[in-house]
């Protein structure tokens, strides 16, 4: 049967297994949106910015461990994805892009919404295609497909000319095993697994260092990592990208590690003599000063792009794979010379970190007339245990305060803008996460400004009834800026403060939308059963105490080793100039 | 860091498809790699393949961080380090033209022949030179030539290959 080439992509999507796109349609992708007009396999949501739909993309992809899916025109449409697309990257999200693009024969005139896609995007997709003949469509669009999934997830853009989506062939379905060019080794190597299990088995004060890429590797894999760490009754941290991966009520688990992380988790990665690093890149967020990094440990480095190892730190032991397959092949290795679990002979290690963690490193001081940030991520907790939520967030402050206050017992659960640091993302993310599943309580929580950067979603979210709750915590300041305003420039608080502010209840309102407000403590509790309980979306606006700073705190430059408990703990670190050219 | 730097010849075989160099070459703009030279032409016309030789300058860590950055671009096939691999022999082509007369000419005829330099076009006052070599010896000829009237020199960077039965 002949069809058009925008028939074949609807149908080729549909039959790799798509069942929403992310879009907004524009000149260069209407033969596009004809088709999808004309079907119902595929379903459409329409956003209000390009940048969103990434975002919601990402949001249903780290959701579901599927891959989202983006429609989009040339031109502006494809340049106001590049936002989305690199945080896709930094953060290891699917993401399958579609743009549309000039006829073949105007590309390089300048044509009306014309933009180099694929020289743009370049940079910030893992891998980009620009499709001049109809033939290629099938292949190219199941190879995207592939590349954007397999190895280290990340986005894929395919520019499609308006030429090609108006051709007519006919249609062979894609197979996606005779994707042959992309294969990456998920097998980890028997040597290096086998040095890796001889460093583990002799250590004395290991810890275990999980990031995304165990996330990523699926649920099977965050449960094998559970049941690694009880089998060697190891101590376990996860990164901001981590959280979940690990019950957050496993006893072995000390919470997050890195600038904002928890006293212990860090304090043990320090003072560790064998670190497991399982899909963790070593971040600069999470090792603090290079040179001062865990200057006692042998290190193990899962990671399934070799690219990321030896990439900040030097390590002793490699290991290119999945994150699931070496964690059970480490598991098979341990028991095997380990029977009797629970006899590893590091007791004195735990006692040292027990006395980390009575240093109760998340304690705040709470007050009874304002609610403190910190307070309103603690209400939030309680009222969002047992009911299995999924929560996004923006970025700055009540980014770290939700990771340091929220608990996740299971992984995919967790949806924050890690690498890119992206404002603007946490709402949009909420949207892709509910489109998932409508019946999911899915929470925003949003600082002020953060949510401010891509607001209009609102009006999806209504036009779809996506019951998304967003949860402001609303401090008038772009709070993360502003305390490193008042830690590193004198207090002088540059273009920080969030003047003329909407009033977020009416702001709802405008959109048919339930809008919440809560300015004293005692109210917290009322207003979140209020959120979570009511039928549809709300916008919940948290007015909360202005001059929170987030604690702990590695400061910039220091190790992990100098972190600062409080505003007076005068053992952490003192803020340096060399810090101070850190970003 | 710079103590340890040293240079290394990447062999990579990648399709030869739109995009490719950009692509290779970008990788080094974005991640402050050094680039110092780098050649590109298809060599398997059935499989659509090309080789890209790059000579880059680095310590082993980030040497091997450019490896296996270029391991992961999708089209790439394979990125061999010949420097690491073992023997190799490397060679660029140069095209020099010098302008001059009488002794002067007589004089760049003489060391031309010494380096085994072919004159690819003459004039009566005007050479141009073809030598293949090692970067080294090249550099050494444009050297002698540079008093002798060179006028203009056109070089390739270095194309390599492994030695002996190993692939690159």
């Amino acid at each position: 049967m002949r069809l058009t080439g925008a028939e074949i992509i609807v149908r080729a999507l549909a039959d790799l297994g798509v069942e929403v796109v992310f879009g907004y349609p524009g000149g260069a992708v209407l033969p596009i949106y004809d088709a999808i007009f004309r079907q119902n396999r595929v379903r459409h949501i329409l956003v209000r910015h390009e940048q969103a739909a990434v975002h919601m993309a990402e949001g249903y992809a780290r959701s579901t461990g599927r891959i989202g899916v983006v429609l989009v025109t040339s031109g502006p449409g494809a340049t106001n994805t590049v936002t989305g697309l690199t945080d896709a990257l930094m953060d290891s999200v699917p993401v399958l892009c579609l743009t549309g693009q000039v006829p073949t024969h105007l590309i390089g005139n300048d044509a009306f919404q014309e933009a180099d896609t694929v020289g743009i995007t370049r940079s910030c997709t893992k891998h980009n295609y620009l499709i001049k003949d109809i033939r290629q469509l099938v292949p190219v669009l199941t190879e995207a497909y592939t590349v954007a999934a397999k190895g280290r997830p990340g986005p894929v853009v395919v520019d499609l000319p308006k030429d090609v989506q108006n051709a007519e062939l006919t249609y062979v379905a894609p197979a996606c095993n005779a994707v042959e060019r992309y294969r990456p080794k998920e097998k980890p190597a028997a040597p290096q697994v086998r040095a890796a299990l001889d460093l583990l088995l002799r250590a004395k004060r290991p810890i275990i260092y999980a990031g995304g890429g165990v996330v990523n590797s699926g649920p099977a894999a965050c449960r094998s990592l559970t049941r690694l760490v009880r089998e060697t009754g190891f101590p376990v941290t996860t990164t901001l990208m981590g959280l979940g991966a690990v019950p957050a009520s496993e006893p072995n688990f000390l919470g997050m590690l890195g600038m904002h992380g928890t006293y212990e988790a860090n304090m043990a990665m320090h003072d560790c003599d064998v670190m497991l690093n399982v899909g963790a890149r070593f971040d600069d967020r999470v090792t603090g000063r290079l040179d001062a990094f865990s200057p006692a440990s042998k290190k193990i480095h899962v990671d399934i792009d070799p690219s990321s190892i030896n990439k900040n730190v030097a390590v002793d032991v490699p290991v290119q794979g999945d994150a699931g397959r070496t964690i059970n092949a480490l598991r098979r290795g341990w028991k095997a010379e380990r029977p009797d679990s629970g006899a590893n002979g590091i007791d004195g290690w735990w006692r040292t970190i027990r006395g980390w963690q009575a240093r109760d490193c998340l304690k705040y001081e709470n007050c009874s007339e304002r609610i403190k940030p910190q307070y309103a991520l603690e209400r939030l907790n309680a009222a969002l245990a047992g009911r299995d939520a999924y929560v996004t967030t923006e970025v700055g402050q009540h980014q770290m305060w939700a990771a340091q206050f929220l608990h996740f017992e299971r992984p995919l659960r967790w949806m924050t803008s890690g690498g890119l640091g992206t404002m603007g993302y946490g709402f949009p993310a909420a949207v892709g996460t509910q489109v998932a599943d409508p019946e999911r309580l899915v929470v925003c929580v949003a600082g002020e400004a953060s949510f401010m950067m891509n607001l209009q979603e609102l009006s999806t979210v209504q036009q779809y009834r996506l019951p998304v709750k967003i949860f402001i915590v609303n401090n008038e300041y772009l709070g993360m800026v502003r305390q490193w305003q008042e830690f590193f420039h004198g207090s002088r608080y540059a273009e920080s403060y969030s003047d003329a502010l909407p009033d977020f209840v009416e702001l709802a309102q405008s959109f048919g939308i339930k809008g919440l407000r809560a300015e004293r403590p005692e109210t917290v509790d009322d207003l979140i059963a209020e959120m979570i309980n009511h039928d549809g979306p709300v916008l919940a606006d948290i007015r909360v105490e202005k001059s929170e700073n987030v604690f702990p705190m590695i400061p910039a430059g220091a190790a992990h080793n100098e972190m600062r408990l409080s505003a007076d703990d005068e053992d952490g670190a003192e803020h340096t100039d060399e810090g101070l050219l850190l970003v | 860091m710079d103590a340890a730097s040293s240079t290394h010849v990447l062999s990579v075989l990648v399709d030869n498809e739109f995009g490719v160099l950009a692509r290779v070459v970008g990788l080094f703009s974005a991640r402050g790699y050094n680039i110092e030279s780098l050649t590109v032409a298809e060599v398997d016309r059935t499989q659509g393949w090309s080789r890209i030789t790059i000579v880059t300058t680095g310590t082993p860590m980030t040497v091997e961080q450019i490896r296996s950055q270029i391991d992961r671009i999708v089209p790439v096939h394979k990125v061999v380090d010949l420097t690491l691999e073992g023997p190799y022999v490397a060679r660029d082509l140069l095209l020099v033209k010098v302008h001059g007369r009488g002794e002067k000419r007589v004089e760049a005829l003489r060391i031309a022949d010494i380096f085994r330099a072919r004159v690819v076009d003459s004039t009566n006052r005007s050479f141009i030179f073809e030598l293949t070599g090692s970067a080294g010896k090249l550099d050494a000829f444009i050297d002698l030539m540079r008093p002798l009237g060179l006028a203009e020199v056109a070089r390739t960077g270095a194309v390599a290959l492994a030695r002996g039965d190993t692939p690159s």
